[in-house]
Protein backbone atom coordinates (compact mmCIF):
# COMPACT_ATOMS: atom_id res chain seq x y z
CA UNK A 1 0.00 0.00 0.00
CA UNK A 2 1.49 3.14 -0.86
CA UNK A 3 0.25 6.63 -0.70
CA UNK A 4 0.22 8.97 2.64
CA UNK A 5 -2.97 10.19 4.22
CA UNK A 6 -1.83 12.58 6.83
CA UNK A 7 -0.75 15.81 4.85
CA UNK A 8 -2.85 15.58 1.93
CA UNK A 9 -6.16 15.24 3.49
CA UNK A 10 -4.80 18.03 5.87
CA UNK A 11 -4.21 20.40 3.00
CA UNK A 12 -7.46 19.00 1.02
CA UNK A 13 -9.20 19.95 3.88
CA UNK A 14 -7.20 23.27 4.65
CA UNK A 15 -8.59 23.68 0.90
CA UNK A 16 -11.88 22.72 0.94
CA UNK A 17 -12.34 25.42 3.90
CA UNK A 18 -10.69 28.20 2.29
CA UNK A 19 -12.77 27.70 -0.57
CA UNK A 20 -16.29 27.89 1.79
CA UNK A 21 -14.63 30.51 3.88
CA UNK A 22 -18.04 32.52 4.30
CA UNK A 23 -18.78 29.27 5.59
CA UNK A 24 -15.84 28.65 8.10
CA UNK A 25 -16.40 32.61 9.24
CA UNK A 26 -19.78 31.89 10.74
CA UNK A 27 -19.07 30.04 14.25
CA UNK A 28 -16.41 32.95 14.29
CA UNK A 29 -18.83 35.83 14.07
CA UNK A 30 -21.07 33.99 16.26
CA UNK A 31 -18.35 34.23 18.90
CA UNK A 32 -18.24 37.95 18.26
CA UNK A 33 -21.53 38.78 18.22
CA UNK A 34 -22.24 36.86 21.15
CA UNK A 35 -19.92 38.44 23.10
CA UNK A 36 -20.14 41.39 22.39
CA UNK A 37 -24.02 41.63 23.39
CA UNK A 38 -23.05 40.98 26.62
CA UNK A 39 -21.61 44.28 27.80
CA UNK A 40 -25.04 45.54 25.81
CA UNK A 41 -27.22 43.47 28.29
CA UNK A 42 -25.61 43.56 31.62
CA UNK A 43 -24.28 46.98 31.75
CA UNK A 44 -21.52 48.24 30.77
CA UNK A 45 -20.12 48.28 34.70
CA UNK A 46 -16.32 47.72 34.46
CA UNK A 47 -16.61 45.44 37.74
CA UNK A 48 -19.70 43.04 36.67
CA UNK A 49 -17.74 42.50 33.32
CA UNK A 50 -14.21 41.33 34.75
CA UNK A 51 -16.52 39.38 36.64
CA UNK A 52 -18.22 37.53 34.14
CA UNK A 53 -15.51 37.77 31.18
CA UNK A 54 -13.88 34.35 31.61
CA UNK A 55 -17.16 32.28 32.27
CA UNK A 56 -18.71 34.59 28.73
CA UNK A 57 -16.05 34.17 26.69
CA UNK A 58 -15.30 30.36 27.53
CA UNK A 59 -19.22 29.50 26.73
CA UNK A 60 -18.81 31.34 23.53
CA UNK A 61 -16.18 29.56 22.67
CA UNK A 62 -18.10 25.91 23.32
CA UNK A 63 -20.99 27.32 21.47
CA UNK A 64 -18.41 28.32 18.51
CA UNK A 65 -16.90 25.03 18.44
CA UNK A 66 -19.92 23.31 18.63
CA UNK A 67 -21.00 25.29 15.73
CA UNK A 68 -18.63 24.08 13.38
CA UNK A 69 -18.38 20.88 14.95
CA UNK A 70 -21.68 19.41 12.86
CA UNK A 71 -20.01 19.68 9.29
CA UNK A 72 -16.79 18.22 10.49
CA UNK A 73 -17.65 14.86 9.01
CA UNK A 74 -20.89 15.36 7.46
CA UNK A 75 -19.69 16.48 3.56
CA UNK A 76 -17.58 14.08 3.29
CA UNK A 77 -19.89 11.08 4.68
CA UNK A 78 -22.76 12.38 1.74
CA UNK A 79 -20.22 12.31 -0.89
CA UNK A 80 -18.67 9.07 -0.27
CA UNK A 81 -15.03 10.15 0.18
CA UNK A 82 -15.41 8.95 4.35
CA UNK A 83 -16.02 5.26 2.36
CA UNK A 84 -12.90 5.57 0.36
CA UNK A 85 -10.76 6.95 3.02
CA UNK A 86 -11.76 3.79 4.52
CA UNK A 87 -11.08 1.70 2.03
CA UNK A 88 -7.90 2.84 1.23
CA UNK A 89 -6.53 1.21 3.92
CA UNK A 90 -4.49 4.02 5.98
CA UNK A 91 -4.98 3.69 9.73
CA UNK A 92 -8.28 5.68 10.63
CA UNK A 93 -6.95 7.17 13.38
CA UNK A 94 -4.81 9.35 11.28
CA UNK A 95 -7.70 10.22 9.13
CA UNK A 96 -9.09 11.32 12.26
CA UNK A 97 -6.17 13.35 13.65
CA UNK A 98 -5.83 15.09 10.08
CA UNK A 99 -9.50 15.49 10.19
CA UNK A 100 -9.06 17.53 13.61
CA UNK A 101 -6.22 18.96 13.05
CA UNK A 102 -7.79 20.96 10.44
CA UNK A 103 -10.60 21.76 11.70
CA UNK A 104 -8.74 23.23 14.78
CA UNK A 105 -6.39 25.40 12.83
CA UNK A 106 -9.40 26.95 11.03
CA UNK A 107 -12.02 26.97 14.13
CA UNK A 108 -9.80 26.70 17.36
CA UNK A 109 -6.70 28.82 16.52
CA UNK A 110 -8.41 31.79 15.05
CA UNK A 111 -10.34 31.74 18.40
CA UNK A 112 -7.39 31.28 20.40
CA UNK A 113 -5.83 34.65 18.55
CA UNK A 114 -9.39 36.73 18.73
CA UNK A 115 -9.08 36.04 22.59
CA UNK A 116 -7.07 39.08 23.80
CA UNK A 117 -9.66 41.52 22.00
CA UNK A 118 -12.60 39.98 23.64
CA UNK A 119 -10.92 39.97 26.63
CA UNK A 120 -10.41 43.63 26.20
CA UNK A 121 -14.38 43.91 25.65
CA UNK A 122 -15.47 42.45 28.62
CA UNK A 123 -12.62 44.12 30.76
CA UNK A 124 -11.01 41.09 31.65
CA UNK A 125 -7.79 42.32 34.16
CA UNK A 126 -4.06 42.62 32.89
CA UNK A 127 -3.21 39.11 34.94
CA UNK A 128 -5.99 37.21 33.21
CA UNK A 129 -5.21 38.12 29.52
CA UNK A 130 -1.99 35.76 29.43
CA UNK A 131 -3.88 32.86 31.20
CA UNK A 132 -6.91 33.03 29.16
CA UNK A 133 -5.37 33.04 25.55
CA UNK A 134 -3.07 29.98 27.33
CA UNK A 135 -5.96 28.16 28.82
CA UNK A 136 -7.83 28.35 25.32
CA UNK A 137 -4.80 27.49 23.23
CA UNK A 138 -4.90 24.18 25.34
CA UNK A 139 -8.16 23.81 25.58
CA UNK A 140 -9.67 24.41 22.17
CA UNK A 141 -7.86 21.41 20.40
CA UNK A 142 -9.84 19.01 23.16
CA UNK A 143 -12.98 21.06 22.47
CA UNK A 144 -12.15 19.73 18.49
CA UNK A 145 -10.79 16.54 19.25
CA UNK A 146 -13.77 15.66 22.56
CA UNK A 147 -16.11 17.19 19.94
CA UNK A 148 -15.19 14.75 16.80
CA UNK A 149 -16.37 12.16 18.45
CA UNK A 150 -19.54 13.38 18.98
CA UNK A 151 -19.65 14.03 15.29
CA UNK A 152 -18.60 10.80 14.34
CA UNK A 153 -21.24 9.27 16.01
CA UNK A 154 -23.92 11.36 14.56
CA UNK A 155 -22.80 11.93 11.39
CA UNK A 156 -25.20 9.34 9.65
CA UNK A 157 -27.84 10.66 11.80
CA UNK A 158 -30.88 13.22 10.52
CA UNK A 159 -31.00 15.85 12.80
CA UNK A 160 -27.79 15.42 14.18
CA UNK A 161 -26.77 18.33 15.31
CA UNK A 162 -29.07 18.96 17.83
CA UNK A 163 -28.15 15.43 19.34
CA UNK A 164 -24.75 16.32 18.84
CA UNK A 165 -24.78 19.49 21.23
CA UNK A 166 -26.44 17.33 23.77
CA UNK A 167 -23.53 14.59 23.64
CA UNK A 168 -21.06 17.16 23.79
CA UNK A 169 -21.01 20.00 26.15
CA UNK A 170 -21.42 17.67 29.01
CA UNK A 171 -18.23 16.37 27.94
CA UNK A 172 -17.02 19.94 27.89
CA UNK A 173 -17.87 20.75 31.71
CA UNK A 174 -14.27 19.42 33.26
CA UNK A 175 -12.10 22.05 30.53
CA UNK A 176 -14.72 24.68 31.18
CA UNK A 177 -14.23 24.72 35.34
CA UNK A 178 -10.48 24.57 35.03
CA UNK A 179 -10.05 26.75 32.49
CA UNK A 180 -12.08 29.38 34.00
CA UNK A 181 -11.13 28.38 37.75
CA UNK A 182 -7.81 28.85 36.33
CA UNK A 183 -7.95 32.82 34.81
CA UNK A 184 -10.04 33.73 37.81
CA UNK A 185 -7.11 32.63 40.06
CA UNK A 186 -4.99 34.38 37.83
CA UNK A 187 -6.68 37.70 38.04
CA UNK A 188 -7.21 37.14 41.89
CA UNK A 189 -3.31 36.68 42.46
CA UNK A 190 -3.41 33.50 43.30
CA UNK A 191 -1.61 30.30 41.59
CA UNK A 192 -3.47 28.88 38.32
CA UNK A 193 -0.21 26.80 36.95
CA UNK A 194 -2.04 23.57 38.60
CA UNK A 195 -5.20 24.30 36.41
CA UNK A 196 -3.37 24.73 33.38
CA UNK A 197 -1.38 21.56 33.96
CA UNK A 198 -4.58 19.64 34.14
CA UNK A 199 -6.06 20.72 31.38
CA UNK A 200 -2.64 20.15 29.14
CA UNK A 201 -2.71 17.08 30.60
CA UNK A 202 -6.81 16.53 29.32
CA UNK A 203 -4.59 17.86 25.58
CA UNK A 204 -2.34 14.89 25.93
CA UNK A 205 -4.98 12.27 26.62
CA UNK A 206 -7.50 13.26 24.29
CA UNK A 207 -4.85 13.75 21.73
CA UNK A 208 -3.98 10.01 22.66
CA UNK A 209 -7.51 8.46 22.90
CA UNK A 210 -9.93 10.58 21.01
CA UNK A 211 -8.38 9.80 17.03
CA UNK A 212 -9.20 5.30 18.53
CA UNK A 213 -12.57 6.66 19.76
CA UNK A 214 -13.40 9.13 16.28
CA UNK A 215 -12.17 5.98 14.07
CA UNK A 216 -14.37 3.32 16.22
CA UNK A 217 -17.71 5.97 15.96
CA UNK A 218 -17.09 6.67 11.79
CA UNK A 219 -16.80 2.61 11.24
CA UNK A 220 -20.26 2.37 13.22
CA UNK A 221 -21.78 5.55 11.13
CA UNK A 222 -20.80 3.85 7.70
CA UNK A 223 -22.51 0.76 8.52
CA UNK B 1 -8.64 -13.18 -4.61
CA UNK B 2 -11.89 -12.24 -3.27
CA UNK B 3 -13.48 -15.09 -1.21
CA UNK B 4 -16.98 -15.00 0.00
CA UNK B 5 -18.41 -17.78 2.49
CA UNK B 6 -22.54 -18.40 2.92
CA UNK B 7 -22.44 -14.41 2.87
CA UNK B 8 -25.22 -12.64 4.90
CA UNK B 9 -26.14 -9.76 6.33
CA UNK B 10 -29.72 -8.64 8.55
CA UNK B 11 -31.55 -5.98 8.73
CA UNK B 12 -33.91 -5.40 11.10
CA UNK B 13 -33.66 -9.07 11.94
CA UNK B 14 -34.53 -10.04 8.07
CA UNK B 15 -31.63 -11.28 5.95
CA UNK B 16 -31.40 -8.93 2.64
CA UNK B 17 -30.60 -11.61 0.66
CA UNK B 18 -30.08 -15.72 0.29
CA UNK B 19 -26.73 -16.02 1.66
CA UNK B 20 -23.62 -15.98 -0.87
CA UNK B 21 -20.50 -17.84 -1.67
CA UNK B 22 -18.10 -16.50 -4.27
CA UNK B 23 -14.41 -16.79 -5.25
CA UNK B 24 -13.24 -14.44 -7.71
CA UNK B 25 -9.87 -15.57 -9.35
CA UNK B 26 -7.29 -13.73 -11.53
CA UNK B 27 -8.15 -12.09 -14.72
CA UNK B 28 -11.85 -12.63 -13.62
CA UNK B 29 -14.91 -10.35 -14.11
CA UNK B 30 -17.88 -10.92 -11.92
CA UNK B 31 -21.49 -9.14 -12.92
CA UNK B 32 -23.56 -8.96 -9.53
CA UNK B 33 -27.25 -8.73 -10.85
CA UNK B 34 -30.53 -8.99 -9.56
CA UNK B 35 -33.31 -6.32 -9.17
CA UNK B 36 -33.38 -3.32 -7.45
CA UNK B 37 -33.38 -3.86 -4.13
CA UNK B 38 -32.28 -7.07 -4.55
CA UNK B 39 -29.25 -6.15 -2.05
CA UNK B 40 -26.27 -5.61 -4.93
CA UNK B 41 -24.94 -2.73 -3.17
CA UNK B 42 -25.23 -4.21 0.05
CA UNK B 43 -23.45 -6.58 -1.44
CA UNK B 44 -20.64 -4.89 -2.83
CA UNK B 45 -20.36 -2.70 0.29
CA UNK B 46 -19.88 -6.14 2.36
CA UNK B 47 -17.22 -7.39 0.58
CA UNK B 48 -15.46 -4.16 0.11
CA UNK B 49 -15.38 -4.32 3.53
CA UNK B 50 -17.73 -1.42 4.81
CA UNK B 51 -20.29 -3.29 6.40
CA UNK B 52 -20.17 -6.45 8.97
CA UNK B 53 -21.33 -9.43 7.94
CA UNK B 54 -24.27 -11.08 10.39
CA UNK B 55 -22.87 -14.55 8.97
CA UNK B 56 -20.37 -16.21 7.23
CA UNK B 57 -16.68 -14.31 6.06
CA UNK B 58 -15.13 -12.16 3.50
CA UNK B 59 -11.30 -12.81 2.90
CA UNK B 60 -9.79 -10.25 0.38
CA UNK B 61 -6.00 -11.43 -0.63
CA UNK B 62 -5.84 -8.90 -3.03
CA UNK B 63 -2.82 -6.69 -2.23
CA UNK B 64 -4.82 -3.39 -3.26
CA UNK B 65 -8.50 -2.83 -3.59
CA UNK B 66 -10.55 0.29 -5.43
CA UNK B 67 -14.37 0.76 -4.97
CA UNK B 68 -16.35 2.25 -6.61
CA UNK B 69 -19.76 3.35 -5.09
CA UNK B 70 -23.00 4.94 -5.97
CA UNK B 71 -21.45 8.16 -3.86
CA UNK B 72 -18.73 8.94 -5.79
CA UNK B 73 -16.37 10.53 -3.03
CA UNK B 74 -15.45 13.56 -4.98
CA UNK B 75 -15.35 16.81 -3.54
CA UNK B 76 -17.62 19.32 -4.87
CA UNK B 77 -15.21 22.32 -4.22
CA UNK B 78 -12.40 20.84 -5.61
CA UNK B 79 -11.36 20.59 -9.59
CA UNK B 80 -10.73 17.68 -11.37
CA UNK B 81 -7.64 17.83 -11.23
CA UNK B 82 -7.43 18.72 -7.90
CA UNK B 83 -9.65 15.79 -6.94
CA UNK B 84 -7.76 13.02 -8.74
CA UNK B 85 -4.87 14.72 -6.98
CA UNK B 86 -5.29 13.77 -3.91
CA UNK B 87 -6.81 10.43 -4.83
CA UNK B 88 -3.43 9.85 -6.22
CA UNK B 89 -1.48 10.91 -2.97
CA UNK B 90 -4.13 8.81 -1.13
CA UNK B 91 -3.68 5.60 -3.19
CA UNK B 92 -0.55 6.22 -4.33
CA UNK B 93 -0.01 6.66 -8.33
CA UNK B 94 0.81 4.03 -11.00
CA UNK B 95 2.74 4.80 -14.48
CA UNK B 96 -0.21 7.21 -15.71
CA UNK B 97 0.57 10.94 -14.94
CA UNK B 98 -2.71 12.62 -13.89
CA UNK B 99 -3.30 14.57 -17.36
CA UNK B 100 -2.94 11.38 -19.19
CA UNK B 101 -5.48 9.58 -16.91
CA UNK B 102 -8.14 13.27 -17.36
CA UNK B 103 -7.39 12.88 -20.91
CA UNK B 104 -7.88 8.81 -21.35
CA UNK B 105 -11.31 9.25 -19.59
CA UNK B 106 -12.27 12.54 -21.45
CA UNK B 107 -12.42 15.36 -19.05
CA UNK B 108 -9.45 17.38 -20.92
CA UNK B 109 -12.06 20.55 -21.24
CA UNK B 110 -13.09 20.14 -17.68
CA UNK B 111 -10.03 20.15 -16.15
CA UNK B 112 -10.36 23.37 -13.70
CA UNK B 113 -13.36 23.01 -13.43
CA UNK B 114 -14.80 22.71 -10.07
CA UNK B 115 -16.73 19.11 -9.29
CA UNK B 116 -19.92 20.32 -8.60
CA UNK B 117 -20.05 22.21 -12.26
CA UNK B 118 -19.64 19.02 -13.82
CA UNK B 119 -22.73 16.48 -15.12
CA UNK B 120 -23.25 13.28 -13.60
CA UNK B 121 -21.47 11.58 -16.56
CA UNK B 122 -17.91 13.62 -15.68
CA UNK B 123 -18.51 13.14 -12.49
CA UNK B 124 -18.74 9.29 -12.69
CA UNK B 125 -15.74 9.95 -15.72
CA UNK B 126 -13.68 11.39 -13.14
CA UNK B 127 -14.06 9.24 -10.54
CA UNK B 128 -13.27 6.12 -13.14
CA UNK B 129 -9.94 7.84 -13.79
CA UNK B 130 -8.80 6.81 -10.29
CA UNK B 131 -9.20 3.54 -11.32
CA UNK B 132 -6.84 4.20 -13.82
CA UNK B 133 -4.28 6.63 -11.29
CA UNK B 134 -3.98 3.59 -8.51
CA UNK B 135 -3.42 0.79 -9.92
CA UNK B 136 -4.94 -1.80 -7.42
CA UNK B 137 -5.97 -5.47 -8.30
CA UNK B 138 -9.28 -6.26 -7.25
CA UNK B 139 -12.14 -3.52 -8.60
CA UNK B 140 -15.37 -3.23 -6.89
CA UNK B 141 -17.58 -1.02 -8.99
CA UNK B 142 -20.99 -0.53 -8.10
CA UNK B 143 -23.32 0.30 -11.53
CA UNK B 144 -20.28 1.71 -13.48
CA UNK B 145 -22.35 2.13 -16.34
CA UNK B 146 -25.11 4.97 -14.60
CA UNK B 147 -25.28 7.97 -16.14
CA UNK B 148 -22.58 7.44 -18.91
CA UNK B 149 -23.70 7.88 -22.46
CA UNK B 150 -22.42 5.65 -25.36
CA UNK B 151 -18.58 6.80 -25.25
CA UNK B 152 -18.64 6.46 -21.09
CA UNK B 153 -19.78 3.00 -21.58
CA UNK B 154 -16.77 2.36 -24.30
CA UNK B 155 -14.47 3.85 -21.71
CA UNK B 156 -15.82 1.56 -19.07
CA UNK B 157 -15.32 -1.60 -21.01
CA UNK B 158 -11.88 -0.32 -22.11
CA UNK B 159 -10.66 -0.15 -18.52
CA UNK B 160 -12.56 -3.38 -17.59
CA UNK B 161 -10.24 -5.04 -20.73
CA UNK B 162 -6.85 -3.09 -19.16
CA UNK B 163 -7.80 -4.63 -15.51
CA UNK B 164 -7.87 -8.04 -16.63
CA UNK B 165 -5.22 -8.53 -19.50
CA UNK B 166 -3.40 -6.94 -16.37
CA UNK B 167 -3.95 -9.57 -14.37
CA UNK B 168 -6.32 -7.87 -12.44
CA UNK B 169 -9.85 -8.72 -11.38
CA UNK B 170 -12.78 -6.64 -10.94
CA UNK B 171 -16.38 -7.61 -9.27
CA UNK B 172 -19.43 -4.93 -11.00
CA UNK B 173 -23.02 -4.57 -10.05
CA UNK B 174 -25.59 -4.39 -12.94
CA UNK B 175 -29.71 -3.77 -12.85
CA UNK B 176 -29.38 -5.55 -16.10
CA UNK B 177 -30.86 -3.02 -18.25
CA UNK B 178 -27.60 -2.13 -19.56
CA UNK B 179 -26.13 -4.73 -21.73
CA UNK B 180 -23.09 -6.42 -19.93
CA UNK B 181 -19.58 -5.74 -21.52
CA UNK B 182 -18.10 -7.66 -24.50
CA UNK B 183 -16.25 -9.77 -22.03
CA UNK B 184 -16.05 -12.85 -21.06
CA UNK B 185 -18.36 -12.73 -17.51
CA UNK B 186 -19.13 -14.65 -14.62
CA UNK B 187 -22.35 -14.18 -13.06
CA UNK B 188 -23.76 -13.88 -9.30
CA UNK B 189 -27.47 -13.15 -9.10
CA UNK B 190 -28.38 -12.03 -5.56
CA UNK B 191 -32.16 -13.10 -4.88
CA UNK B 192 -34.08 -11.34 -2.49
CA UNK B 193 -34.30 -13.91 0.57
CA UNK B 194 -37.33 -16.05 1.45
CA UNK B 195 -39.39 -13.83 3.76
CA UNK B 196 -39.30 -15.97 7.56
CA UNK B 197 -43.13 -16.59 8.46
Amino acid sequence: MSGQVFLPLLKRDLLLAFRRRSEVLQPLIFLLVVVSLFPIGVGPGPQILARIAVGVIWIAALLATVLSLDSLFRSDFEDGSLEQLVISGHPLALVALAKVLAHWLVAGLPLVLLSPLLAVWMNLGEGGLMVLVISLALGTPILSLLGAIGSALTVSLRGGGQLLSLLVFPLYVPILIMATSAVTSATDGLPYLGQLGLIAAGLVAALTLAPWAIAAALKLSLE
Amino acid sequence: MLQANQLLIERHFEPVFAPVDLQVQARELWLVTGANGAGKTTLLRLLAGLLRPSNGSVRCTAPAMRFLGHALGLKEDLTVTENLAFAAALNGRGDLSLDDAITEVGLDEARFQAARTLSAGQRKRCALARLLLSPATLWLLDEPYANLDAQGVGLVDRLLEGQLSRGGSCVMSTHGALRPPDLPYRELVVQRAVARV
